[in-house]
């Protein structure tokens, strides 16, 4: 990765890529990529932003609407729906770390502990892929059935204490982030898996010999040497939890309190027709994300990992 | 580079194994070693791939622990203790350079755990000692392999362990940046009195570098002594062979007196002095380092004190520089390795020509074991 860029460039200067006539055809080879991108990335992408600027135009017909320059609809989205933005980027922030600190030791046992025995990680490696072949909404609405009001879980939470007598799960934050948190551990989990699968455990034996104490050695080498997969790991944890609306709709863990943007989005278009307020929540969405990420890899310094 | 290395002057600590055994799932790494390194010295572990010696190397850094034995450094049993706590550092086979550091930060590493005082001018110091000062904001990957090694070398030193230990650190350098670093290192420990214990499979390296030389071979020591009385009188069939070159013969004793014995070969009477035979009765085998024997192209009148054999044929030469290889067979010995000095016109003596064999008998040596396809034929192994 960062690392092997510097591999086997020796001291010397920057390797300056040969001059090649093979340009031209390099380009053709990509000219079906990027009108793929053209016509199915670019033209929604900007149907959409000029959508999030219309406004009603007047005939009161529901779902009408007429080319304008609203750029008030903006503030007007982020004031009416500051809670459901603040959910989004809340929840996908917690759900993102729970998973972090499930899956770091997960995917360590898997890549470094068990690498002598390649039965057992093939055997984890598959448990952690398995909830794949199940649909995400299935296995999303089986929790709601185990953590549902009259199921024998919450009965028994109840009894020992830890939820009041008339508290439930179902429609609380901390349903949502832990259907969450459960969706997109896999996300987190492989990219971490395939960093420590190659961590090169003689780094750890030396940091030993090195008067390192095991926490030291895990902190000043396992942790910097495996950031590029923690950096995958929460980006393709984050930006999707971030514009989830499965969990936290009222079909399945979440409730009117728990909405996130993904569940405003979702109504607007769908039920009330209201295209600008849904789109404007979308590029916002959109656009808050790729701050938050392009800031975050910044400062990681790894720009070239993503 | 001598005052610099006055900064590393250690207190170089000895190092015993006790009743040491290691045994892998399927496999006994180590079967009973006892071993003791007086401080100071350079001792090196001699042996080929899985005789057990890195191993335990291991061991004694703590990154594996014996299934039975004791380990003590300057008298303390360490046995029980981890790896980050023992006065020990290594220089590994593969380095293990930390990619993600500077070779500064790298060689500050175990300075900064320690929590030793200004750790970053002592370890430009240690940089310095090898040579390396100008590269010290470097990452490792843009260092030549032989400038890795002595990053990993100062990243040890650095700490002023009790004890270094040297895991192969130049097998992987080609043979002209092996031999430099030979004497660099050999040039550093003298300069710093560390203890060193030095784990390879190059002989020369070993006879080279070492004060003392174990020869090791599946898990256990089988000779162990200064690299010239190593190579004089080897003790075992391995240790003759691993150690150099040699020409066994086996034959049973037939004469003895008080400061020979005699053993016969298919007719011929081979002698080796009384002291420097490992046994003195029935099978015996006996050998010669190739470039002590000589050959004749007419026979020599039989003389006391030298061993003859032949006639035999002239089968194979193989120049190799400054000496040529001859390869003789001899009728009912089988074949003979002679090496002669290239100092006249090469080669000394076409190939097919009939000659003989001599060697003084005090160039002899008997070995305490057999060859393992002992026939009664001499083994010279390449």
């Amino acid at each position: 990765m960062a690392f092997a860029a510097f591999g086997h460039g020796g001291g010397g200067g920057a390797t300056t890529p040969a001059p090649t006539k093979k340009s031209k055809v390099a380009l053709f080879l990509l000219l079906p990529g990027l009108i793929y991108l053209g016509l199915f990335f670019m033209t929604p992408l900007i149907s959409l932003i000029i959508t999030s600027l219309e406004v009603p135009d007047g005939s009161g017909v529901m779902g009408s609407y007429a080319y304008g320059f609203a750029i008030e609809n903006y503030g007007k989205v982020v004031t009416e729906f500051w809670p459901q933005i603040s959910h989004s980027f809340g929840y996908a922030l917690i759900a993102t770390i729970a998973a972090l600190l499930i899956s770091y030791p997960l995917a360590y046992f898997i890549g470094v502990k068990a690498r002598r025995f390649p039965l057992i990680q093939g055997l984890m490696l598959t448990l952690v892929i398995a909830p794949f072949f199940i649909s995400f909404l299935l296995r999303t609405f089986a929790w709601k059935q185990i953590f549902s009001n009259e199921s024998p879980a919450v009965h028994f939470l109840q009894q020992v204490g830890i939820l009041g007598a008339h508290d439930y799960l179902v429609g609380t934050p901390f349903m949502v982030i832990f259907g969450l948190t459960y969706n997109f551990i896999p996300f987190m989990t492989l990219p971490l898996y395939s960093i420590l699968e190659r961590l090169d455990i003689r780094l750890l034996e030396a940091g030993s010999d090195l008067y390192a104490t095991p926490a030291t050695t895990f902190r000043k080498i396992t942790l910097p040497l495996t950031a590029p997969g923690i950096i995958s790991g929460t980006l393709l944890t984050f930006i999707p939890i971030a514009g989830d609306y499965v969990n936290a709709s009222g079909d399945f863990l979440g409730g009117t309190k728990t909405a996130m943007i993904g569940n405003v989005v979702e109504s607007r278009f769908l039920v009330l027709n209201d295209y600008p307020t849904a789109s404007a929540l979308s590029v916002l969405l959109m656009g808050v994300i790729l701050l938050l990420v392009g800031f975050y890899a910044k400062r990681s310094g790894t720009e070239d990992l993503l | 580079m001598a005052r610099l290395a006055q900064e590393f002057i250690a207190r170089g600590a000895d190092l015993e194994l006790v009743g040491i055994r290691k045994e892998f799932p399927g496999f006994t790494a180590i079967e009973n070693l006892d071993l003791h390194i007086p401080a100071g010295e350079f001792f090196a572990l001699l042996g080929p791939s899985g005789c057990g010696k890195t191993t335990s190397l291991r061991l004694v850094a703590g990154l594996d622990e014996p299934t039975k034995g004791k380990i003590l450094i300057g008298g303390k049993d360490i046995t029980a203790t981890k790896p980050h706590e023992r006065p020990v550092n290594t220089v590994f086979q593969s380095y293990a350079l930390f990619p993600h550091m500077s070779v500064l930060e790298n060689v500050a590493f175990g300075l900064k755990q320690r929590k030793i005082e200004d750790p970053m001018a002592k370890a430009v110091a240690a940089l310095e000692l090898v040579e390396l000062g100008h590269l010290a904001q470097r990452r490792p990957q843009q260092l030549s392999g032989g400038q890795q090694q002595r990053v990993a070398l100062a990243r040890a030193l650095v700490n002023r362990p009790s004890l270094l230990l040297l895991d192969e650190p130049l097998g992987a350098l080609d043979l002209k940046l092996r031999r430099q670093m030979q004497i660099e290192l050999k040039a550093i420990q003298m300069e710093v009195g560390l203890t060193f214990l030095h784990v390879t499979h190059d002989q020369e390296e070993a006879m080279d570098m070492a004060d003392t030389v174990a020869v090791m071979n599946k898990g256990r020591i089988e000779q162990m002594g200064s690299p010239e009385k190593l190579y004089d009188r080897p003790h075992t069939v391995f240790v003759s062979k691993f150690l150099g070159q040699s020409n066994l013969f086996v034959g049973e004793v037939a004469e003895s007196n008080g400061s020979s014995i005699s053993i016969n070969v298919s007719g011929n009477k081979i002698t080796v002095p009384t002291d420097r035979a490992e046994k003195h009765t029935g099978t015996i085998a006996v050998g010669v380092r190739p470039e002590k024997a000589n050959f004749h192209e007419s026979e020599p009148s039989a003389q006391t004190g030298v061993n003859l054999i032949g006639p035999g044929e002239i089968i194979d030469i193989r120049f190799t520089g400054v000496s040529n290889q001859y390869l003789i067979e001899i009728p009912g010995i089988g074949e003979v390795t002679v090496f002669a000095q290239n100092v006249g016109k090469s080669p000394v003596t076409e190939l097919g020509a009939k000659v003989w064999v001599s060697w003084k008998v005090e160039h002899s040596f008997g070995l305490s074991d057999l060859p393992a396809n002992s026939a009664t034929e001499s083994i010279s192994v390449i």
